[in-house]
């Protein structure tokens, strides 16, 4: 958490994506340099980026749509077969406990599970339950680490574009998170992700929806002013806010969000020259952020989409090489 | 009890003697359940069998004043039979069982029926109530029927009794009837049933948090309404360093207020949910290293009279479900007092590098928080010589061996559960023998059955 902590952590073994942490600047390196090359050149047989071999299951615990259709198109991609798991359909309603769940469909061989849940840490735990490699599609409040991955590669892209060269990291951005910080495991990843590359994070909500303590959050600062914080902003990443937070926020309404944290236009067209927007998606347009806003040239919100493929099929290929390796090495 | 199984004769010879009067080292005899001769040198009789013990402790058997039995009702964790080995193993004579059982333990009747079952029990089962109907916390349980069958202790335990009123009324009556009220010190307002400690961790852990301001809004409230009324009250498992200082002030005013802590809360911080092991989620929540210090701090300076488990069995199912779905608790009757020996008397630190700060203390302060402490607030210390090493004195004796390091295994307890914080962890010192009212009942650290 705290820096001496990070530089504590050891090398990433690419068994499991569970948090944004494990990887350490040169893992988020390592993805974002392989998601460069596939999106070059997408896999055929020829590459080491095929594994028709192998098994991906989708385990959603909660409702998604760009997220598992996103993993799921990437394992297709990299020529793997797709397991999907729909706990709506499923055993768990029968009361399946969570970890016979998981087993069941480790006992299948799967090797990799992509599991989302409404619980911060269930990915951490499904670790310790299978041997199937597992990536965090969403857990809880907790982290979402590919949503940070494939914002920092559409980051990447969009500064390489801006400057003319690809920047070797991000020192100096000064980046702003606005919205529900406290309840958002996007915002979580993104921290991470950001000030690992070398950005200047500014945390920015109605004192509410903070994090009851920023202990050991690598970031510069924390506001609930927006206005005063969007004129040194290089890029303003928004967060869907939700109207069942409003009475938490001591806020009236949307609109009184709106009011205060809204990237408007008239807030839009005070960001510095240059100045990059960002969204997890799904946005609520003329809540969080202005329709006319998204829909600048400055916003990256759709490349956020389109590079979710990419990003992930960077990850699962790997996690899928790593167990390919490590298979190899025993059978030698 | 005493008659069917005081039929062992032991000569300990070459221990370390502590109790409240000090250490002494001396050869000891055991008959009839009795400790019948101390010298410093002994030579053995016919029929009876000498235990070399140099280099070992022999203590006052313990009392925990907080132990979850889960019988009736919650036999899949553990039973009374399974709950006591494991306190027997842990060198507790006596254990107090919580009234959080299904049904609750709120009637003459369900009282009755546990002390039937807890007579084939290894050791004392002390059976306490609870305060309110069903632990609802709506209406006071028949205290006085409950108190003329011999319950002395009453508890909501697992809540605290919320509203102001009632918890006043179940102070006067327990004034009246000359018991004592344990309180679960949780402010459920404050606490909305968070799993874990609101703090740096949580925080970052996308977990909701409990504040601390739920433990030091009931213990402020409790020492109002005890000063008010001139009322004794127990508090059970103190985890904040405002509440431990809130209680001693009050004491230092003349109150009549007791409390203990637990070993978890004495060794271990929020930072053990990082793993999101649930087996870390209790209830009151793992704080920070100063709420450790705190403890640690009350406990050397009496503030904190005792230390108890709060033993809280869950079956291992029940912990496999995400940190916020699986339900509070840890065990702990067996490896307390080893946690307490090496964390507070080694001064080696399992988990909390930092924890240091209070002055480490003796093998006689250990006496006085695992036995007699407890036993007096349990009122289970009314043999003669009770909590003493002396002739005469009941041989309710543990021999501790403080140089044995040990791993705590999960899978090899006594108990039904599996829910322990300190699984893999080595411990400083281990219970050697147990004797209860004069019968081995563990040898060489596991139970004679």
């Amino acid at each position: 958490m705290t820096k001496t902590d990070v530089v504590a952590m050891p090398r990433w073994d690419r068994r499991n994506l569970l948090s944004i942490e494990d990887l350490r600047p040169e893992g988020i390196r390592d993805v974002l340099d392989l998601a460069d090359r596939l999106q070059g050149e997408p896999p055929t047989r020829a590459t080491p980026e095929d594994f028709h071999h192998a098994t991906v299951a989708t385990v959603f615990f909660e409702n998604s749509t760009r997220t598992r259709l996103s993993f799921e198109l990437a394992a297709q991609q990299l020529s793997a077969k797709v397991l999907n798991f729909n706990a709506d359909s499923s055993s768990v309603k029968k009361g399946e406990s969570l970890r016979d769940t998981l087993s069941t469909i480790d006992a299948f061989g799967v090797d990799v599970i992509v599991i989302r849940h409404a619980s911060s840490g269930v990915a951490v735990q499904a670790s310790r339950w299978v041997n199937a490699a597992i990536i965090n599609a969403g857990d809880g409040q907790h982290e979402h680490p590919t949503q940070a991955l494939l914002d920092l590669f559409t980051l990447r892209q969009a500064l390489g574009t801006q400057r003319g060269v690809m920047p070797e990291d991000l020192t100096g951005l000064r980046v702003a998170i606005v919205g529900d910080i406290r309840h958002s495991r996007v915002a979580r990843s993104e921290v991470l992700a950001l000030s690992a590359m070398g950005a200047h994070v500014t945390l920015v909500a109605p004192s509410p929806l903070l994090p009851t303590s920023v202990e050991g959050w690598p970031i510069e600062a924390v506001s609930s002013d927006l206005d005063h914080v969007i004129a040194n902003t290089d890029l303003c990443y928004v967060l869907r806010i939700q109207h069942e937070r409003m009475v938490e926020a001591r806020l009236d309404d949307l609109d009184a969000y709106r009011h205060r944290f809204g990237l408007t236009l008239e807030r839009a067209a005070r960001l510095p020259e240059g100045a990059l927007i960002m969204h997890p998606g799904p946005i609520n347009r003329g809540v969080e952020i202005d329709s006319l806003v998204a829909d600048a040239p400055n916003s990256l919100i759709l490349a956020q989409v389109r590079n979710g493929v990419t990003i992930r099929a960077a990850v699962l290929s790997l996690l899928l090489g790593a167990r390919r390796d490590e298979i190899q090495g025993a059978v030698k | 009890m005493a008659s069917e199984r005081s039929l062992g004769s032991f000569l300990l010879r070459g221990a370390t003697l502590v109790d409240a009067a000090g250490e002494r080292l001396g050869d000891l005899r055991v008959r009839a359940g009795k400790i019948v001769e101390i010298a410093s040198s002994l030579a053995p009789v016919i029929d009876e069998e000498v235990i070399e013990s140099e280099g070992c402790y022999l203590l006052p058997a313990f009392v925990d004043l907080h132990t979850h039995l889960r019988e009736p009702g919650g036999e899949r964790a553990e039973t009374i039979l399974s709950g006591t080995g494991a306190g027997a193993l842990g060198g507790y004579r006596c254990v107090v069982a919580m009234p959080n059982t299904i049904p609750t333990i709120d009637s003459v009747e369900v009282v009755r029926h546990l002390r039937q079952l807890a007579k084939a029990a290894p050791i004392e089962v002390a059976i306490s109530a609870a305060i309110t109907r069903g632990r609802r916390g709506e209406e006071l349980v028949e205290m006085s029927e409950l108190a003329a069958e011999g319950v002395v202790l009453f508890t909501d335990d697992g809540r605290g009794v919320q509203d102001d009123g009632l918890m006043r009324a179940a102070l006067e009556m327990a004034s009246t009837l000359g018991v004592t009220l344990g309180q679960h010190c949780e402010h459920e307002g404050h606490a909305k049933g968070a799993p874990m400690h609101e703090g740096a961790w949580s925080s970052r852990l996308g977990l909701a948090g409990q504040p601390r301001l739920a433990e030091i809004a009931m213990v402020a409230r409790d020492l109002a309404l005890v000063e008010e009324l001139d009322a004794s009250m127990h508090f059970l498992h103190l985890s904040t360093a405002e509440a431990i200082e809130m209680v001693r002030t009050a004491r230092a005013r003349g109150l009549r207020v007791t409390a203990e802590a637990t070993p978890h809360h004495l060794a271990l911080t929020h930072a053990e949910v990082a793993s999101f092991d649930p087996v870390f989620r209790v209830n009151p929540p793992l704080r920070e290293s100063a709420d450790v210090r705190a403890v640690r701090t009350g406990l050397v300076d009496g503030t904190i009279d005792a230390i108890a488990t709060d033993h809280a069995p869950h079956s291992p199912e029940t912990k496999d479900e995400p940190f916020d779905c699986a339900p509070p608790g840890m065990i702990g009757l067996e490896t307390a007092f080893a946690v307490a020996h090496t964390e507070l008397v080694v001064g080696a630190h399992l988990r909390v590098a930092n924890a240091s700060g209070a002055p480490m203390l003796t093998m006689g302060d250990l006496v006085r928080l695992f036995s007699t402490a407890p036993a007096r607030i349990a009122r289970v210390d009314d043999q003669p010589g009770s909590g003493t090493i002396t002739v005469g004195a009941p041989a309710d004796l543990v021999l501790f061996d403080p140089k044995v390091q040990w791993r705590v295994d999960e899978d090899r307890g006594a108990s039904r559960s599996r829910n322990t914080p300190f699984a893999h962890l080595d411990l400083v010192g281990r219970i050697r023998h147990h004797l209860h009212d004069g019968q081995l009942i563990v040898r060489d650290a596991k139970l004679v059955l």
